[in-house]
């Protein structure tokens, strides 16, 4: 069998579970461990330099690194990552001198940004420092995009919002309000040197059924309602209210009705709960409120009483185990006044003329390289929601930086497949003959809950955030949950004497010598414990030099405890501290240097 | 001395043995040994063995003398009986109690010190008059805990951390033990787990005294070059002669044997272990055989491992001297100290 290539920063990277599944790679350990050190002003700027929005993101993020957490399948609970991010943000303090700043000369490059949403900040963000003359388009009157319009703010606090964005836009980009791009041809023909769609998939779906038309009145599109009553034209609804649909704008949409006048507020599902798009932590915040989610129910019609919504007709469903097919077993109405449709979004680019040479595929959708985000019209990128539909703020911010490289490619002449290098730093954190530079003790503390504002107070006022963030007690018990799976376990063969002692040590028995003969999947079988988790990785060294076995380490269960590297003689183990360098927009290796 | 304890993980399920404990039950205190010392590793092979086996905790006793080796009954089974004894008093401290309570199960750890110098007259002892234990030396070739000197294990021209060579000829445990009558005599290496855990789980099931001479390299004072007893030098002159095959309870045998070279050993759960000699014509039942082959290999610089020599049938300390079959310890008062009048009867006896 060939040895693991462990040249190749991806290998150490894919033992960092939280980082690999953040789209923006955001390096999760170091910044818990800068919060356990106190250092929240470190912890938040090692945060912002991938994801760029921390107080944003910990307090609103689809955190698909929660799932991927390595503690998650030592104790069944991932890290409360997100909420850690949300502390780091809160006990900042003033990190103005820490931030990036735009040079005084420009580079004479135009860029323009079509949207002012996490995508497009990203670009700018990205591309100021580096002298670009960035300029933002958007038809509202504030920057943010959804963010701000959708996102409630009992859930996301505007100043939040506010001073994040201001850390861009105060760089100097040109923010060109309550402006509405109507046509791509004439922007591309006002001497920008490129430009970045971030115009997001604004558009909310509409349910065609008897009644939708004469009930219209009553019956709203729930991220147009939203936006709605951000900007405080809806103040009020109904007492009954139905949201139909179970996404995150469902989840929204019925916990702001429960703050502006829904007392019965139910949320009508299709399908059976474990086939729910919205988080479970979502789901569990709206039934907190007292939303009451109904499973099986598919709409059917509108019930109107002279023209006057008075109700809603589904049919129950009764699916089989995997939720792919139904039959109608039953039909109810369900007596509402107000009917919310929150059953997805769509893009929309009637602006984008059809004959500019940028191609669109048979489903109307742009065709748009996921790489480097380029259309197919020369000098014109996009990201966020608009080139492949709905996803969230930590995947717009993702783009925005593959975006922003880019651009700053294009505008320099180097191929946009030249992206800039990824490389990785490994280094000893031996402080001593048993001493680490991290607590290497496994913690068996639980999962710190979040603290709610009680349920009397959301409902009086709108705004009021409802979550209370981690107290001081909570944030230390939480940050030594993390099991530092960046401080990783790397071997050198030739020093090895097969004394046995990692192996003898392991607490979870993750370690094996063993004959290197024979494919990787049989491997997996005759270590130790046998290795089953096959999406995660094992580790395989080089041959031995006194039996010829090799050392194998499953890399799915180890807590990175450093206790093999504490028992071997040799420091054939050795913890390491692995940090990726990612390339952001200004790093490609053929850049002039100006 | 590592810097944390290790840590008990909640990965769920761990594996459960006939008793419902797990592995990280038959685990004692953290080893203050030094890293990579060979006799950790025989402490993880014993943990192992023991746990295999669903040994009640409570029913096992572990003892030991002075040592690096003699220290290690604290890294294991910390739910057992234990007592750590003067250097090389161990063999008699077993034999009082095995006396005292021939249920339990004794487990004897030693060094190559403390079985040979200090406590060779003792040691020789245990041996002659079959006690029923488990006898472990851990066996490196020096006094690892005195920083180091030779021992009598030694072999003559092995040199010293500093250089210096060894000239006074060798005690080989396993020729001492043949020649004292021993009924169950192997030898392993720390570094085979492989073959250490079987010879173990044998040693506990043997009626009478079982002899494990594991080598064990001292990582500090002798595993250098020129050493005899260092990882390197015994993987080159290590021959596993003989081997051994688990037989499950249900007599299934994965592997083919043949029927000649075979030595079947019963477990308790109904196991067999079945070792096989490689070349068939050696005969563990063989006591004049296996000291001459023993010998010759050595001769040859060879060092044999595996389960030596087996006497299932010897008469053990209980058989030898006739007690009680009831553990003297569960014998009601009266019956252990019948009164005055009955001693003055049975000296009666003796006028
Ligand atoms: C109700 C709701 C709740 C959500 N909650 C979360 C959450 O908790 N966490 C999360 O990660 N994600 C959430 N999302 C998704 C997230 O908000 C989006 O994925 C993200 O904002 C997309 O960013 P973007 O930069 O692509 O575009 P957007 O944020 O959509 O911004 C696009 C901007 O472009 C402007 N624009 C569009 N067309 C033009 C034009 N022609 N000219 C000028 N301006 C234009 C729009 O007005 C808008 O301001 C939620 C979405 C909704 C609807
Ligand atoms: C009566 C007595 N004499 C001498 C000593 C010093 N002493 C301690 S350990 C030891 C030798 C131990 O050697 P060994 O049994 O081989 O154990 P190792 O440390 O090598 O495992 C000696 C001589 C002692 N503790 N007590
Ligand atoms: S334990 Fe820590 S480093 Fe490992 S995946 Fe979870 S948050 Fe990331
Ligand atoms: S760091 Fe070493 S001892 Fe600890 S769990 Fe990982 S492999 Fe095992
Ligand atoms: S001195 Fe030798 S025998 Fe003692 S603990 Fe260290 S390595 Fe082991
Ligand atoms: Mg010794």
């Amino acid at each position: 069998m060939e040895p693991t290539n462990i040249e190749d920063p991806n290998f150490f990277h894919q033992v960092v579970d939280c980082q690999w599944a953040c789209p923006a790679h955001t390096n999760v350990p170091e910044y818990i461990r800068l919060i356990g050190q106190g250092r929240y002003a470190d912890a938040y700027m090692e945060n912002r330099k991938s994801n760029v929005f921390p107080g944003i993101l910990g307090r609103t993020c689809d955190r698909p690194c929660e799932p991927a957490c390595r503690r998650g399948r030592v104790d069944g609970n991932p890290v409360a990552i997100c909420r850690l991010k949300r502390v780091a943000a809160d006990l900042k303090g003033d990190v103005s001198s820490m931030l990036p700043k735009a040079p005084l000369s420009k580079n004479g490059k135009k860029v323009a940004c079509i949207g002012a949403g996490p995508a497009s900040l990203t670009v700018a963000n990205d591309l100021l420092p580096l002298g670009y003359d960035v300029t933002i388009f958007d038809s509202s009157a504030s920057p943010g995009g959804l963010m701000r319009t959708n996102i409630p703010s009992f859930r996301l606090p505007a100043e939040v919002l506010d001073q994040e964005i201001a850390a861009i836009v105060d760089m100097g980009a040109n923010m060109e309000y309550s402006t509405r791009i109507k046509s791509l041809k004439d922007l591309y023909s006002k001497g920008f040197d490129a430009i970045f769609i971030g115009s997001g998939a604004p558009k909310g779906k509409d349910l065609i059924l008897e009644g939708r038309e004469e009930g219209r009145e009553r019956i709203h599109i729930g991220i147009e309602w939203l936006q709605s009553v951000a900007f405080g034209h809806i103040q009020s609804v109904g007492e009954r209210v139905l949201v139909i649909g179970v996404g995150n704008t469902a989840m929204d949409c019925c916990r702001t009705a429960r703050r502006i006048g829904g007392k019965d507020v139910k949320v009508m599902a299709r399908r059976p709960r474990e086939f729910f798009k919205a988080s479970p932590w979502e789901l569990e915040d709206a039934e907190e409120e007292g939303i009451e989610i109904k499973v099986n129910h598919a709409p059917k019609e509108i019930v109107l009483d002279n023209g006057k919504v008075i109700g809603m007709r589904f049919d129950i469903l009764s699916w089989n185990s995997d939720a792919t097919k139904s039959e109608v077993v039953d039909s109810v109405v369900i007596e509402c006044d107000d009917i919310i449709l929150a059953i997805g979004q769509e893009n929309a680019f009637e602006w984008i003329e059809r004959d500019m040479g940028m191609d669109f595929d048979k489903w109307g959708m742009p065709v748009v390289d996921d790489k480097t985000m380029a259309t197919t019209l020369d000098g014109v990128f996009m990201g966020g929601d608009a080139p492949w539909g709905p996803k969230n703020i930590i995947w717009a911010v993702a783009h925005g930086h593959e975006a922003a490289i880019s651009i700053d490619n294009y505008c320099n002449g180097i191929p946009l497949s030249e992206r800039p290098e990824t490389s990785m730093d490994l280094v000893s954190q031996k402080m001593g003959l048993t001493e680490w530079s991290y607590h290497n003790d496994y913690n068996p503390n639980n999962r710190q809950k979040m603290n709610h504002v009680e349920l009397t107070k959301r409902f009086a006022e709108l705004s009021l955030e409802v979550e209370l963030g981690f107290s001081v007690e909570q944030t230390v018990l939480e940050v030594e949950r993390c099991l530092n799976c960046d401080v990783e376990p790397v071997f050198k063969a030739s020093s090895c004497i097969e004394c046995d002692a990692c192996i003898d040590i392991c607490p979870v028995q993750c370690l094996t010598m063993t004959s290197g003969d024979g494919v990787l999947e049989e491997l997996r079988l005759r270590l130790s414990v046998p290795s089953l988790n096959t999406d995660q990785q094992v580790y395989v060294s080089n041959k031995l030099a006194q039996t010829g076995r090799v050392m194998v380490k499953d890399e799915n269960i180890c807590v990175h405890c450093g206790l093999c590297a504490e028992r071997c003689p040799t420091a054939a183990w050795d913890m390491e501290k692995f940090t990726l360098n990612l390339g952001y927009a200004g790093q490609s290796s053929k850049r002039v240097a100006r | 001395m590592p810097s944390i304890k290790k840590p008990l993980i909640p990965l769920a399920p761990l594996p459960v043995n006939e008793l419902g404990l797990t592995l990280r039950d038959y685990e004692g205190g953290m080893s203050t040994l030094c890293a990579g010392c060979g006799h950790d590793s025989i402490t993880a092979a014993i943990t192992r063995a023991f746990f295999d086996l669903s040994l009640p905790p409570e029913k096992i006793a572990k003892l030991s003398g002075i040592g690096c080796s003699s220290k290690t009954p604290t890294y294991f089974v910390s739910g057992a009986h234990g007592f750590n004894s003067v250097h090389g008093r161990m063999p008699p401290i077993v034999t009082g109690a095995n006396a005292a309570n021939r249920s339990s199960i004794y487990i004897g750890i030693s060094g190559d010190g403390d079985s040979l110098s200090i406590g060779a007259g003792h040691f020789v002892h245990a041996v002659r008059r079959n006690v029923n234990m488990v006898y472990v030396i851990e066996n490196n070739g020096v006094y690892g805990l005195t920083k180091g000197q030779f021992s009598a294990t030694a072999d003559v021209g092995s040199s010293a951390k500093k250089g210096a060579a060894n000239e006074t000829p060798p005690i080989d445990p396993v020729i001492m033990a043949l020649s004292l009558g021993a009924t169950f005599v192997a030898r392993s290496f720390s570094g085979d787990k492989g073959q250490l855990i079987p010879i173990i789980k044998a040693a506990v099931e043997h009626k009478g005294f079982a002899l494990i001479d594991v080598i064990s390299p001292c990582i500090q004072f002798n595993n250098h070059e020129g050493s005899t007893k260092s990882y390197h030098y015994v993987r080159e002159h290590e021959i596993k002669e003989i081997d051994q095959v688990y037989i499950p309870p249900s007599g299934e045998i994965t592997a083919v044997l043949p029927e000649d070279g075979i030595v079947r050993v019963k477990m308790f759960d109904g196991s067999t272990l079945a070792f096989r000699t490689l070349p068939s014509n050696y005969d563990p039942r063989d006591r004049e055989g296996a000291m001459h082959y023993v010998n010759q290999a050595r001769l040859r610089g060879e060092i044999p491992t595996g389960l030596l020599f087996i006497d299932e049938d010897a008469p053990d300390v209980h058989e030898l001297n006739s007690t009680t079959d009831t553990p003297l310890v569960d014998l009601p008062y009266e019956s252990l100290c019948p009164g005055s009048a009955e001693l003055a009867r049975f000296m009666e006896g003796f006028n």
